[in-house]
């Protein structure tokens, strides 16, 4: 794809000196619930690069399944809530595409006819980040650090890839983990067939698309398929284990804390 | 015949998942025009921008809709057509069968038309017993087999070669081959002899021009160009949205259909028509008669959520690329239109309640926006229909789909407003999960009405601890 080579440079991109001490972490409630580890992976960039991560105690989710499925009333609940734990926050860290997707844009479908809310949604958006676009785009940091010897190729999240435009980063990062090897598989940025309460009402097409997601990871020879957003990747990995695979799904956060390779594989 | 409709959707979709042929078929398809239809966009000369200009001019097209139309009824009315504004489809379909009448017509000859499938006129001439004869090879094919078109620009994308070698040896009477050019030449045979004979041609319009008082017709095939100028009767049926303003601005929508169809430059025949033949022509029809169907547009239109989805030129882009069309095809869509564009436009005009199928059988993956020529925004209109089956909408009908979800989801709303009862949530569903079937550390099987997920997936546990009550707890 040539979107991101046509990207300008990005504005917010800070000098060193004028990195905040903290940022603040929106866990995501899939991570929160299912992938504890990945949050705490972010906790470990963070504290690498000498800064400290808040997390605000009573975050819970951003909205989102709800919006997708269509229950705007409750999706507006879930929104005001997260919007009233983090507007006192500086810069937001998320390591979801979809979620910073639903924040920046969602939010103001949601609110559109809400000027108050919608006011004050967009004063949390402008300040909320996906992981990835943060360390590269704000922080301009690609090198963590990180270590792991082995074959990985990277799936493109929709929300990230087309909503946010959010390719090279992940892909820079990956490419500075030493010992990594990033091969691209086909058809990277092809949906896998989540797409929230989809998957669950229309499984024989969710995973018929799933199913041709895996079938390009095993082509690609990777030893794990690396991602930005623990749904997709939480799908993919629903499949490959129940086919028996040995590959695995890791978030981008825990292959950028990573130390060396046993630090994935045998956690 | 298949029998079209979007109530089974679900239904379709499997056996089109079950089978193998039409599953190379579609992926052959996408494979071949997602990445020549993004280089074909970038290879403009003004760039793949172009797309948001041409958005803003059916933008605008869309906005001034009413003059437009007048204006281009007047100008094809001055060249000695005639023009006919059908409210629904029985008027449109009711008028071309009074033309035929008239005319004593007994064979027609049809352009590929999508708004003809729409209305359902190839039934209709054909109880009235008029031959309707499709002449574009891939509808002619499906015309042959007594099927519908499963594509909106490659109607027999779910048909092989072998297939219509059988199909051609069957109905033409041809020795068996599966040898493309031997079999495009049968056809061609067999078409010449219905085009000659013709009493009337029957097309649809790509893209209207107010400005000139013409109508843009594509084709690769040149069968649209026999069947406009051939017969006597010229019947023209147009969606009223398929209209631009000026001439330039043909020239960016056209080189951009083009693109979005089929990778090309600029399809293989262009047609501009604006009447019959005037004294002293020797080519053209001796009548020319101009169908503007509404038949539920007017009503999208007055939508400011929906009448985005009339910007569309029908080019099919967003199917050659949707992830979900390369799985279940055009059939379960259950309508003239497939894909990302039907799953907006048939659930406006046909219902959305009865189309439930059509607004949730997505991803929201933003493909189709991606390789739409005109940036048609499909994933907020789909949301918006969603939002419509939640809670239910006077202005279009709608009666909440899913009561049961949406009380799941209040609990949900209610859940998610603290931290304690999502502490408590996590608690219970811990303790849920203790009776559910596990397997190398992951469930095997969830309970409704996530049971879906659990058919051809496994699902990792709710963990022995959530990161916050992890912080909390390092906290203390």
């Amino acid at each position: 794809m040539s979107s991101s080579s046509t990207l300008p440079a990005n504005p917010l991109t800070r000098p060193l000196a004028a990195r905040p001490g903290a940022v603040t972490l929106f866990a995501q409630c899939l991570v929160d619930t299912f992938y504890p580890e990945v949050a705490e992976a972010v906790v470990t960039i963070f504290a690498r690069l000498g800064m400290a991560v808040d997390c605000p105690p009573e975050q819970t989710c951003c909205g989102q399944p709800a919006f997708n499925a269509g229950y705007r009333r409750q999706a507006r609940a879930a929104a005001r809530h997260f919007i009233e734990v983090f507007e006192n926050a500086g810069d937001i860290v998320c390591p979801s595409g979809s979620c910073v997707h639903m924040v920046r844009h969602g939010y103001a479908e949601l609110f559109a006819d809400d000027p108050g809310w919608l006011a004050r949604s967009r004063r949390v958006a402008e300040r909320t980040f996906e992981l990835t676009e943060y360390l590269v785009d704000v922080l301009g940091v690609t090198d963590l650090g990180a270590r792991c010897e082995a074959t990985l190729t990277y799936h493109d999240s929709c929300h990230l890839l087309r909503g946010l435009g959010i390719e090279r980063q992940p892909r820079a990062l990956i490419g500075a983990v030493r010992g990594a090897h990033l091969v691209e598989m086909e058809d990277a940025d092809r949906c896998c067939g989540f797409g929230g309460t989809f998957a669950v009402h229309y499984p024989e097409i969710s995973t018929a698309m799933t199913a041709e997601k895996v079938d390009h990871i095993v082509a690609s020879g990777a030893e794990a398929v690396v991602g930005c957003d623990v749904s997709c990747l939480m799908n993919i990995e629903g499949v490959i284990r129940r086919r028996r695979l040995n590959i695995r799904a890791i978030h981008i956060a825990r292959l950028l804390a990573a130390g060396c390779r046993e630090d994935l594989w045998h956690a | 015949m298949h029998k079209l409709d979007p109530r089974r959707y679900r239904q379709t979709a499997r056996t089109a998942i079950g089978d193998p042929v039409l599953q190379g078929a579609l992926a052959n398809l996408q494979h071949r025009l997602k990445t020549a239809t993004a280089e074909a966009y970038q290879a403009l000369a003004e760039g793949p921008g172009l797309r948001q200009i041409a958005h803003d001019i059916r933008r605008r097209a869309i906005g001034n809709l009413d003059t437009l139309l007048s204006e281009l009824a007047e100008r094809i009315t001055q060249n000695g057509g005639r023009v006919f504004f059908a409210a629904d489809a029985d008027e449109a379909v009711t008028h071309c069968l009074d033309i035929a009448r008239r005319h004593g017509v007994k064979l027609a000859v049809k352009g590929k038309s999508m708004v003809t499938e729409e209305i359902g006129l190839n039934p209709a001439l054909a109880a009235a017993g008029i031959e309707p004869v499709e002449t574009d090879l891939g509808e002619y094919i499906v015309q042959l087999a007594g099927e519908r078109p499963s594509h909106i620009i490659a109607p027999a994308v779910h048909k092989t070669r072998r297939q219509i070698g059988e199909l051609f040896a069957r109905k033409l009477g041809i020795a068996f081959t599966d040898d493309p050019p031997t079999l495009t030449l049968a056809a061609r045979r067999a078409l010449r002899e219905k085009f000659l004979a013709a009493d009337m041609g029957i097309s649809g319009v790509n893209l209207a021009c107010a400005e000139t008082g013409h109508m843009a017709v594509l084709s690769n095939e040149g069968n649209i160009r026999m069947s406009t100028t051939l017969p006597r009767v010229h019947v023209a049926f147009m969606g009223m949205e398929r209209i631009a303003h000026r001439l330039v601005d043909h020239d960016i929508l056209i080189r951009l259909l083009c693109r979005g169809a089929s990778a090309q430059k600029m399809a293989g025949y262009v047609s501009y028509i604006g009447g019959p033949a005037r004294p002293g022509q020797s080519d053209g029809p001796q009548e020319f008669h101009l169908i503007i169907v509404d038949n539920g547009r007017s009503r999208i239109l007055a939508d400011q959520t929906f009448r985005e989805i009339l910007y569309c030129i029908r080019c099919a882009a967003c199917l050659n690329v949707c992830p979900v069309y390369g799985k279940i095809g055009g059939y379960p869509y259950g309508f003239a239109y497939s894909g990302p564009v039907g799953a907006v436009v048939t659930p406006l005009m046909t219902g959305i309640n009865r189309a439930a199928d059509l607004c949730q059988g997505e991803t929201l993956c933003g493909a189709c926006r991606q390789a739409c020529p005109v940036d048609i925004d499909i994933p907020r209109m789909l949301l918006a229909l969603r939002a419509k089956l939640a809670a239910g909408d006077r202005d279009w009908d709608v009666v909440p789909a899913h009561p049961a979800e949406a009380r799941l989801f209040d609990f949900w709303a209610w859940i998610m407003g603290r931290r304690r009862r999502y502490d408590a949530a996590l608690s219970a569903a811990r303790l849920l999960q203790r009776l559910l079937p596990r397997e190398n550390g992951l469930l095997r099987r969830l309970p409704p009405p996530l049971s879906g997920w659990t058919e051809s997936r496994d699902m990792p546990p709710v963990a022995p601890q959530s990161f916050l009550q992890r912080k909390r707890k390092r906290g203390k």
